[in-house]
């Protein structure tokens, strides 16, 4: 993929770091509001499209670390995993932070209410955990994915920095 | 001829599974009794301190759920690193 013009760039730098902050807010915010670590790490997962559209294949294949986005995969899961197994006092999965106090673990008024950010238990820690997940392993997908489609078609050197 | 003949009795079959799930679906307005679904509203936030219920649903209650949609996640990035590995298949 070529690069896209210079206003695409610069928009495409400062929007970025937007979208980023946004799907981190959804993961972190699951349990308060619509959404999760699913959908937040899709939201973020679509960083690495939006630069491999905008600055082209060369210049998003050296600043990926893929190393980085696999070790973000792997502990998500574990983390979500272990979360699980820590219940296992009284069973798997069982919510063992919450209304302890301490970490994740105030109470909410019942009824209608604004919402508390550090409440709900083990429900938090899996929404980041899956949010993790996701997030590596779809920026993981269209990385390989985009690799592999250029190892096929074979072009030529690509350029980079040059306006169209 | 024999594939047709196959063919309409599987049609006749689903049609007939549909026609009779639709004449026993409650008149519109009136949905049917749901304990489950009651007992998720009415509890999920004393219990485990949440205001979300979708959320204390899919990461709680349904817990075992959600750790295999996380590994079905997790086994489509091995599968996609495998497909598009350096090298190919074609050296």
């Amino acid at each position: 993929m070529k690069p896209l013009s210079v206003v695409v760039r610069t928009i495409c730098d400062i929007f970025m770091w937007f979208m980023a902050v946004y799907g981190a807010y959804i993961i972190i915010h699951g349990h308060i509001t619509p959404g999760g670590g699913f959908q937040g790490g899709a939201v973020v997962a679509t960083l690495i499209a939006f630069m491999l559209v905008s600055h082209g294949g060369e210049k998003m294949v050296s600043f990926v670390r893929t190393g980085m986005y696999s070790a973000a995969e792997t502990t998500g899961l574990l983390l979500f995993i272990c979360a699980g197994f820590f219940g296992i006092a009284t069973t798997f999965f069982y919510n063992f932070l919450a209304k302890q106090g301490g970490l994740f673990g105030s109470t909410v008024p019942l009824g209608a209410n604004s919402g508390v950010l550090n409440s709900s238990g083990t429900i938090a820690l899996m929404n980041m955990g899956v949010g993790l997940e996701v997030i590596g392993g779809l920026s993981l997908i269209i990385y390989f994915m985009f690799r592999g489609i250029r190892l096929h078609v074979e072009t030529g050197s690509e350029e980079t920095g040059h306006d169209r | 001829m024999k594939k047709k003949v196959l063919f309409m009795i599987a049609i006749l079959v689903v049609a007939g599974t549909l026609w009779g799930a639709l004449e026993r679906v409650h008149p519109f307005g009136e949905p049917a009794r749901a304990p489950m679904d009651d007992y998720y509203l009415q509890n999920a936030q004393e219990e485990r301190a949440v205001n979300n219920i979708v959320t204390a649903i899919v990461f709680d209650y349904r817990g075992f759920d959600t750790l295999g949609e996380a590994a079905v996640l997790f086994t489509a990035v091995c599968s996609v690193l495998a497909l598009f590995r350096k090298g190919g298949g074609h050296q």
